[in-house]
């Protein structure tokens, strides 16, 4: 092939002095598209063109080009309520990313699904066993056993979103990569998954509560409001723990710690009374406001005879109401500022 | 003058009047790669104490001021060496990787069709396809329908059941073929795809062809990346070839394939 400088047009010149050329910005080929682009706008020369573009201009012929033509920047932030009716739009996608997970997480064991039951079981023997039988911390609570498996379960219930969820984003940085969808779809995802698994641990608590000797009663119906608060809850705490993940991938070495000091917070393990004996006032009702303790009283509330509270119910509904709304507003607002940047990873 | 109308358009003549579907404008794209604090616990201390951050975070400037307008009815390929940045500016394009500088704009959002569109490994093939296509945005209820030709397609099934397997059995070129097959099933508008034609056997490689010349009559502009220069060849009129994050030359396909080949295989030209 000749390869004659004269005789070959510009586009076609092959700069074989640049492996790695000094000024990047010049390639020859896009100066012929560019110039095409010109052509278009009536520039009168692609040299011109050219030097307008190095001079960084806000918009530059190519940018005019596309806004003529009604061409949109692409990977740009959607405004907030258009994102969150694109996530609404994706919803076929979570539940079937979140009951894919489902399956998934248990996929390689040979018992498969049955490990979703037998999971709570196994937890609440261990706790059983320590607390009940070797240290016998009754603590002057009626029912330990009840006591003891409605914390373990509701807090499981978040602990997971928090694990899960902090990785819900950089875990699938290669989906992120190659489908565009709202991001936030997977840390929902994350939370839907964990309701499902909800479900099947209240199946097994239903039962241990009565085999415990806590009766059938009324107050039952409330442990379902208690649970979709608690569920929006996670919903926002699952969409902002994907982003911090993001940011900062060092969290993720920390969530273990997180939670297990977050556990002994929340008075899983012992009776709620304890902050009020032991702390001075304020600390006391700081540490009374903490939404996992709340949710873990109103589920506690519902399902046991007479156990130990903080407060009144009607405060517990009301801190519960909020906490759902801060972290479901803070969450999704939080989520959605960093959604153009997922996918760098 | 005469120049310029000679160079004005890579693709035959005559298109000022035709719509541009994707303006790339001098993008940028770096990769940030956190290589760890150091190779030692007590470095690792000592870097987090002094708060030098730059030994930490490594920059990989993948695309380095990328232009190009694409028009509708463009098929156009995209050739270079391994890691010249080719994937990288597909992802730019279809605004799944930010730009560090310079912009995109798009009449549509566009869709990458690559292999890598990996989903749950741990989920049968089946399931692997519906959870595809809503990741695409398809209805649920178009869905149901289309499953079955999808799997058809991928010719998964060809030996015995696998489509009810889970993915992680699959083989490289079976996997390949299904995540082709889930991502073709979509009319497109912008298509970009990146090397899924030269995955699976000639058969599938005839099959993956021919669905591409479909969606080419459907979609208004489509990008090929391929290693396989004959593949390009056949499905493209015009050619960018990119190298180490900047085009090198675009123009028509036998042309810049020509310099390509003479390029990657010196010895056989002389």
């Amino acid at each position: 092939m000749a390869r004659g400088g004269e005789a070959t047009p510009a586009r076609h010149r092959r700069r074989d002095d640049d492996l790695f050329p000094v000024a990047p910005r010049v390639p020859d080929a896009d100066t012929v598209v560019l110039s095409k682009a010109a052509i278009e706008l009536g520039a009168p020369s692609s040299v011109a063109t050219r030097t307008e573009q190095n001079a960084a201009l806000p918009a530059s012929p190519l940018v005019q080009l596309a806004t003529r033509h009604g061409l949109r920047p692409a990977g740009k932030r959607p405004g907030f309520f258009g994102y969150l009716r694109q996530v609404w739009r994706y919803r076929g996608f979570i539940a079937a990313y979140s009951s894919g997970q489902l399956v998934a997480q248990f996929s390689s064991a040979r018992l498969g699904q049955i490990w979703q039951v037998l999971t709570p079981i196994v937890n609440v023997g261990i706790y059983y066993l320590i607390f009940g039988l070797i240290l016998n911390t009754q603590r002057g609570v009626d029912n330990f056993i009840g006591y003891l498996c409605v914390g373990v379960f509701i807090f499981n219930f978040t602990q997971s979103v928090l694990t899960n969820g902090a990785a819900s984003v950089t875990g699938q940085l290669g989906l992120v990569r190659a489908l565009m969808f709202p991001r936030a779809a997977l840390p929902i995802a994350v939370a839907v998954t964990q309701v499902q698994n909800l479900l099947v641990s209240m199946g097994v608590l239903a039962g241990i509560v009565v085999l415990s000797g806590d009766p059938v009663t009324f107050n039952w119906v409330f442990l379902v409001p208690t649970l979709v608060l608690q569920s929006l809850f996670n919903v926002g705490l699952g969409l902002l723990v994907a982003r911090i993940g993001v940011q900062v991938p060092d969290v993720r070495q920390l969530v273990p710690y997180i939670s297990r000091t977050w556990m002994y917070a929340s008075g899983v393990i012992y009776s709620v009374t304890v902050f009020a004996e032991h702390l001075p006032p304020l600390a006391s009702k700081l540490a009374e406001a903490n939404p996992l303790l709340i949710y873990i009283a109103l589920a506690r509330y519902s399902l046991l005879a007479s156990p130990p509270m903080i407060s009144t119910p009607q405060h517990l509904w009301i801190m519960g109401g909020a906490w759902a709304v801060i972290s479901l507003v803070a969450g999704s607002v939080y989520f959605w500022f960093g959604e153009p940047d997922y996918g760098r990873g | 003058m005469a120049e310029l109308t000679h160079t004005a358009s890579p693709v035959g003549s005559g298109t000022y009047s035709r719509i541009p579907t994707v303006v790339v404008d001098d993008v940028h794209v770096v990769y940030r790669v956190n290589s760890g604090a150091g190779s030692s616990p007590v470095s690792a201390l000592r870097r987090a104490l002094r708060g030098s951050r730059s030994p930490t975070m490594r920059r990989v400037h993948a695309v380095k001021g990328v232009t190009l307008v694409a028009y509708e009815g463009d098929a156009i390929g995209l050739v270079g060496t391994n890691g010249s940045g080719k994937s990288t500016l597909l992802r730019a394009i279809a605004g799944l990787l930010p730009p560090e500088s310079g912009s995109v704009y798009t009449k549509h959002q566009p869709s990458l069709l690559g292999v890598n569109a990996a989903l749950l490994n741990d989920l049968s093939g089946e399931r692997n396809v519906v959870l595809g296509c809503l990741a695409m945005g398809m209805p649920r209820s178009e869905v149901k329908g289309r499953v079955q030709e999808i799997i058809d397609f991928s010719g998964v099934n060809d030996r015995g059941d696998f489509a009810s397997l889970p993915m992680k059995t699959y083989s490289s070129g079976m996997a390949a073929r299904l995540r082709f097959a889930i991502a073709a099933a979509k009319n497109h508008d912008i298509l970009l795809i990146d090397e899924a034609l030269a995955t699976g056997d000639a058969a599938f490689r005839r099959r993956s062809a021919e669905r591409v010349q479909e969606l080419r009559a459907t979609a208004g502009t489509v990008f090929l990346v391929s290693h396989d220069l004959s593949s390009i060849q056949e499905s493209c009129e015009r050619t960018i070839w990119l190298e180490s994050g900047l085009i090198r030359m675009d123009g028509p396909t036998e042309e810049v394939v020509e310099a390509y080949r003479e390029f990657t295989q010196p010895k056989a030209k002389s």
